[in-house]
């Protein structure tokens, strides 16, 4: 029978944003704030609700059906609302409008780690998580052996989960997501940590998990994983879906949305970041230099301007990019650390800086670039693919297809 | 809520969408999820008494150390009475419910804050989590009970037929400790002001509980002032305390006091439960 189990309509979720959004008010702000209001001139009042009402849609007029057994995939650009979509699904957070039918349990695994209660041992928390998609203790019991294997915790499962590590603590919660009985499956963007031997386990398992007629809901940013797994997929744009449908028709829409524009020069300062990036340094512009008819020739030497801006003082500043084929296969990565040639930078300062990686060697080809700035460890901003460029395939042989590196070479002859 | 598909696999079904005003309180909601309520209970009762030397002795330890305290300043050096009793024991009957309630209700107002972690990755009713903590003292107040019985034996006081009112006396101290723990509890996710507040709320609260002293001397003071008894009720723990005195040992007589107690209890409760619904939505976005 295929019935949906996901059914949306015209799902939208409203955050405000500005003064109220760093979470908690204090009491005594909002009593001012009532006490003041009897005085408060006419107009000033208006203004004030006009700051107050400042607010953005993450999401909006989603509509889309799943079916049962169906592993959709999940993509869409920063801010595109993606994880806002789990968060409704799972019922963690409550729609501004519209609303979604599900048939059936669900189990999520959203972000890193889940609904672990760090006191509590890795048996405890498996049980925990069991009560909380509605299982029975004997029904969590004969899936619990299963979990652990799967995490490899045989020995610490009877530790406390603070003290895991966190490999520990992500295979323990993908474990427990994939594992548990439930019928429909939410994973959010798991693949974006954890090593490369785990990632290919969790891709595995949720393989299993699909064949085995449950239903995935699958957000990612890594368009390999999504085309080998989905068999379906929605590309999600602010304000809506962009496209529903074959993997290879969203996966096209998306990487569409990364090619319009002038994406080789690119203006980041207003671009979404996760929380905390971008609050102490952030990248204002990136742009590729040397680059002609929107294209970079073949072997030419990479050259990115990145403008920025520090709002704090920030010591041993390293910014770097790391570049991925349009199908989010990893390539390389550089930054200032590498050559010693970190900055500091004064409270309020602005500045430029170019990095150039003198052979990179790319086959012709579109590429992506993800930026990061860190400051010592901490990392202060961090855009994925915030910009992108193409390699002219100008003067290279129709039929030698490179895929990803074209070595420059050096050839002599004795004839 | 939920539609039986099929005997074997039982299928829930939900709707998800913006909840408008006051919303129903979802209690069936809560009962579905009845396991979760027990393990978050068992887990808190294990947790409390992990990494500690003395373990469940602390049940009985904090009743126990109070008692003396007031026995030896508030009986022998300031006199108070006590309805006839021996002090120790009347003291001790009253910290019983005191020490419940007012642990309860400390643990319940941190509890959504306390558990961020769960409530921005999972799905449950929230209600439970504020529950947990309350019926998990009932362990700690099994245990302090014990003592209880003790001292009884040791004055030689057996209870009367009262004793079979007790439970509804618990229950009663459940609902105080529910009804601020919801007010508390949702409050604390928006302003954190809360956490400096209970402290020092339930030491206030504390004086104003006839625990040191027998209600009697209160209500004869109110009196000479022209203010019924039943007033010295609208604080829910006299009518509590008074209850558990008076089933346990026999002391003093509830009436209008207790009637009071139970119905600004059932107010508080409502408001809270109401309360509580009404923000549950914004948790995870604003904890």
């Amino acid at each position: 029978m295929t019935s949906p189990v996901i059914r949306s309509e015209a799902l939208g979720k409203e955050y405000q944003i500005g003064a109220t959004l760093p979470g908690y008010r204090s009491l005594r702000e909002s009593i001012v704030d009532t006490m003041k209001a009897p005085f408060r001139g006419r107009t000033d009042g208006r203004e004030r609700r006009s700051s107050q009402r400042k607010t953005i849609w993450a999401l909006r007029d989603v509509n889309f059906e799943v079916l049962q057994g169906e592993v959709v995939g999940l993509i869409g650009r920063n801010g595109a609302g993606k994880s806002t979509l789990l968060k409704i699904l799972s019922r963690i957070t409550e729609p501004t409008e519209g609303f979604a039918e599900i048939h059936g349990r669900v189990g999520s695994l959203l972000e890193v780690g889940m609904g672990f209660h760090g006191e509590l041992t890795g048996r405890e928390n498996i049980f925990l998580n069991g009560a909380i998609i509605g299982m029975k203790r004997a029904e969590t019991l004969r899936n619990f052996a299963e979990i652990v294997a799967f995490a490899e915790l045989e020995k610490f499962v009877d530790t406390p989960v603070k003290r895991y590590s966190t490999g520990m603590y992500l295979r323990l919660a993908f474990g427990v997501a994939a594992y548990l009985e439930s019928e429909i499956l939410l994973v959010d963007e798991v693949l974006a940590v954890g090593d490369v031997n785990f990632q290919k386990k969790c891709l595995g398992k949720i393989g299993d998990v699909a064949r085995s007629g449950r239903t995935v809901f699958f957000v990612s940013h890594n368009m390999a994983a999504v085309q080998s797994l989905c068999t379906r997929a929605i590309c999600l744009k602010p304000g809506g879906i962009l496209a529903d449908g074959s993997v290879s028709t969203a996966v096209n829409a998306y990487l569409s949305t990364m090619t319009d524009a002038d994406l080789a020069n690119r203006d980041l300062h207003a671009l979404p970041r996760d929380d905390g990036f971008g609050e102490k340094f952030r990248f204002e512009s990136a742009q590729f230099e040397g680059v002609e008819n929107s294209q970079i020739p073949l072997w030419s030497p990479l050259r990115l301007r990145l403008q920025f801006q520090a709002p704090h003082a920030l010591s041993e500043v390293s910014v770097g990019f790391s570049v991925y084929s349009m199908d989010r296969e990893h390539l390389f990565s550089c930054e200032a650390a590498d050559s010693d040639s970190t900055f500091d930078v004064k409270a309020g300062g602005k500045g430029t800086a170019i990095g150039v990686v003198p052979q990179a060697n790319l086959a012709p080809a579109r590429y992506v670039v993800d930026l990061w700035a860190r400051s010592g460890n901490s990392v202060v901003d961090k855009l994925d693919s915030a910009v992108t460029f193409e390699i002219s395939p100008f003067g290279v042989a129709p039929w030698s297809t490179d895929k990803r590196f074209r070595p420059e070479s050096e050839w002599s002859y004795h004839l | 809520m939920s539609s039986i598909t099929h005997p074997a696999q039982p299928t829930q079904s939900l709707i998800i969408r913006p909840s408008r005003g006051w919303t129903a309180l979802q209690l069936k909601d809560v009962w579905q999820y009845r396991e979760l309520l027990y393990f978050l209970i068992w887990s808190e009762v294990k947790v409390r008494y992990k990494q500690t030397l003395l373990g469940a002795a602390w049940a009985v330890l904090q009743p126990l150390t109070s008692m003396i305290v007031f026995t030896i300043f508030f009986s022998r050096i300031a006199g108070i009475s006590s309805d006839g009793l021996p002090y120790p024991l009347f003291s001790y009957a009253g910290l019983l419910a005191w020490t419940f309630t007012s642990d309860a209700v400390s643990k319940a107002s941190g509890s959504l804050v306390g558990s961020s972690g769960l409530l921005t990755k999972v799905y449950f009713p929230r209600l439970i989590l504020p529950g947990a903590s309350i019926l998990s003292g009932l362990v700690d107040f099994g245990i302090a009970f014990l003592l209880l019985i003790v001292l009884m034996a040791y004055y030689g006081i057996w209870p009367t037929l009262a004793i079979l009112c007790l439970p509804l006396f618990l229950l009663m101290a459940i609902g105080v400790s529910l009804g601020f723990g919801l007010w508390l509890s949702a409050l604390n996710v928006k302003y954190r002001d809360v956490r400096y507040v209970v402290p020092f709320f339930i030491q206030l609260w504390l004086f104003v509980t006839p625990v040191i002293y027998p209600t009697a001397r209160a209500t004869a003071k109110l009196r000479e002032l022209g203010i019924p008894t039943w007033v010295y009720g609208l604080n829910p723990m006299a009518g509590v305390v008074e209850g558990f005195r008076w089933s346990l040992l026999g002391s003093g007589q509830p009436g209008s006091l207790v009637l009071t107690s139970s119905i600004v209890t059932v107010v508080l409760l409502l408001g809270g439960a109401f309360y509580f619904r009404g923000m549950e939505k914004t948790f995870a976005d604003v904890i």
